[in-house]
């Protein structure tokens, strides 16, 4: 990057350090660390909208709605992350692609399926083998917040509808007794009320997502424990900058930012629960009344 | 409406095929010396330099792709990528998944490491390997205990921390870690050939491929330049039947 970093091994240490943390790979590290953030500001509330669909669903008079949101919800809570992760985005991939095959390349004759071997036409394919490294970024990253999001809505689901029957029946009798229709009561009474009840729950699982995004690498997306690992990997004198097993400095640098993250959501996790308090039948909510 | 979406299916399949095809070339990144990502976040080793090389040699657009080696062969089947290029020795049970080019190394040796003066039985003792490799299976069949690791740079670090007792890794791999080392690791045993020589992985309905690439591999046997990368990279032992 700078000029003087032209030649590292003739450099003092203090400029060594400064030219070894600016080059190229390390920006993509740093680079990282807003992908992190990236996908938990969108996995979050996609998750939470998808957990909300799945709560509307499992009250749904319908029954077969009814049976697809709780099997989703119980399904997707009882496989292991793992290897639901490794599942969904290759299993997404291969759906996408398939469709593409069946409508681009109608007069291909040969079968998709080769033995074991996953075959569709050039053009068939997502995304096109000739786009830009970005591209291919962009694409594995959306199919890992898919994954995410369905994981994570799961979890989310099962808070919610725990929530919306904590709420007390005596506030939706109230609603009854003043004519309000079953979907008022819903929107204005159920839903204001519950996220009070909800939030310790939601917290947890922001926390766990908060950690579970190194798995963010099984899906090809490089986050920041893969390029912690690749950096502070010993590097013999191949590379421009030598230097011993320098793992446990990564590693210690990515605890500082996993507790700083928790520190920061709980301070923000606080604040809400005594906003969400107010006004509330709860304890908490009576002691900010004076009670 | 319906015959405005057909001709642009079809237009966008006539564009795709004006185009030459991208081969997507898929490779670990943390193998050196075969293959590697240096300090500006580029490729680097013996397999990059080989493989644009073959690309030109058979007229193809190449393009590089980085892959866990855990996944390596379940992507290449599912289509991320058209090959494996990643110091991938040729086995018979490798075989069975997907094919592979002609080796475009000789079968590399493989090394023992251990700390310097520790006395190790390497055949009862606990050694390291990367998961899924050659040097792993060998280990099992020799009646030593096997610790894997995902990546090569844990098998190294296994042994310095003392987790094993030594690691099992291509030569060429091992070299530059015990020259630099500064006497804390030495070679321990006599070297073992398994498998046959590294060469590229491609799918088994991709047989064209192969052939493009044979051919590539072969022209640059002949003209002595295989030979010369594999001298230049210090690999293994330079092919006898090429230039």
């Amino acid at each position: 990057m700078f000029n003087v970093c032209a030649d590292p091994s003739t450099l003092t240490e203090f400029f060594w350090v400064i030219c070894y943390l600016t080059t190229a790979k390390h920006f993509a590290f740093y680079v990282s660390f807003f992908v992190v953030l990236v996908l938990l500001a969108i996995a979050a509330p996609l998750s939470l909208l998808f957990g909300f669909i799945a709560t509307i669903g499992t009250r749904s008079s319908n029954w077969i709605i009814q049976i697809f949101s709780k099997s989703y919800i119980n399904m997707v809570r009882g496989i292991p992350d793992v290897v639901f992760f490794l599942f969904v985005p290759l299993a997404l991939d291969q759906f996408f692609e398939f469709i593409r095959h069946k409508i681009i390349c109608f007069d291909v004759v040969e079968p998709i399926w080769q033995g074991t071997d996953f075959v569709v036409c050039k053009s068939a394919k997502l995304p096109l083998s000739t786009a830009e490294l970005w591209v291919h970024q962009l694409y594995a990253f959306t199919l890992a917040l898919i994954a995410f999001a369905i994981v994570f809505g799961a979890f989310a689901g099962n808070v919610l509808s725990g929530a919306m029957r904590a709420v007390p029946k005596t506030q939706t009798e109230t609603g009854a007794a003043f004519g309000f229709t079953q979907k008022q009561i819903f929107w204005r009474i159920l839903v204001p009320q519950m996220w009070i009840y909800a939030i310790p729950g939601l917290s947890n699982l922001w926390m766990i997502l908060i950690k579970a995004t190194p798995l963010l690498f099984l899906l090809g997306v490089e986050d920041i424990v893969y390029w912690a690992r690749e950096l502070g990997g010993s590097k013999t004198s191949m590379y421009a900058y030598p230097h011993p097993d320098w793992r446990v400095y990564y590693f210690a640098g990515l605890l500082v930012f996993y507790l700083l993250m928790t520190w920061a959501s709980s301070k923000v996790l606080k604040r809400l629960q005594i906003k969400l308090s107010k006004g509330q039948a709860t304890m908490a909510g009576k002691e900010l009344q004076g009670y | 409406m319906k015959k405005i979406l057909i001709a642009a299916v079809f237009a966008s399949f006539a564009i795709s095929t004006v185009y030459a095809d991208t081969v997507r070339m898929g490779t670990e990144g943390a193998y050196m010396p075969y293959n590697g990502i240096d300090d500006n976040g580029q490729f680097i080793g013996f397999e990059i330099d080989l493989g644009n090389e073959l690309c030109k040699r058979a007229n193809l657009d190449c393009a590089w792709v980085k892959n866990d080696w855990d996944s390596i062969i379940p992507n290449l089947k599912g289509g991320n990528y058209d090959t494996i290029i990643a110091g991938m020795s040729i086995t018979e049970e490798r075989m069975k998944e997907i094919d592979f080019t002609r080796p475009y190394t000789m079968p590399d040796p493989s090394t023992y490491v251990t700390l310097s003066g520790a006395s190790v039985n390497l055949k009862s003792g606990v050694i390291a390997a990367q998961t899924g490799t050659i040097q792993a299976s060998y280990i099992v069949d020799s009646g030593a205990t096997l610790v894997e690791f995902a990546t090569p740079d844990e098998t190294i670090a296994a042994v310095r921390n003392g987790e094993a007792d030594a690691v099992l890794a291509d030569d060429a791999f091992l070299k530059p870690f015990v020259e630099e080392s500064g006497g804390e690791l030495s070679f321990a045993g006599d070297s073992v050939f398994i498998g046959g020589g590294v060469g590229m992985g491609i799918r088994k309905s991709d047989s064209s491929l192969k052939d493009k690439f044979n051919s590539a591999i072969n022209s640059m046997c002949d003209d002595g330049s295989l030979n010369s990368l594999i001298t230049e990279w210090e690999i293994s032992e330079t092919f006898p039947d090429c230039k």
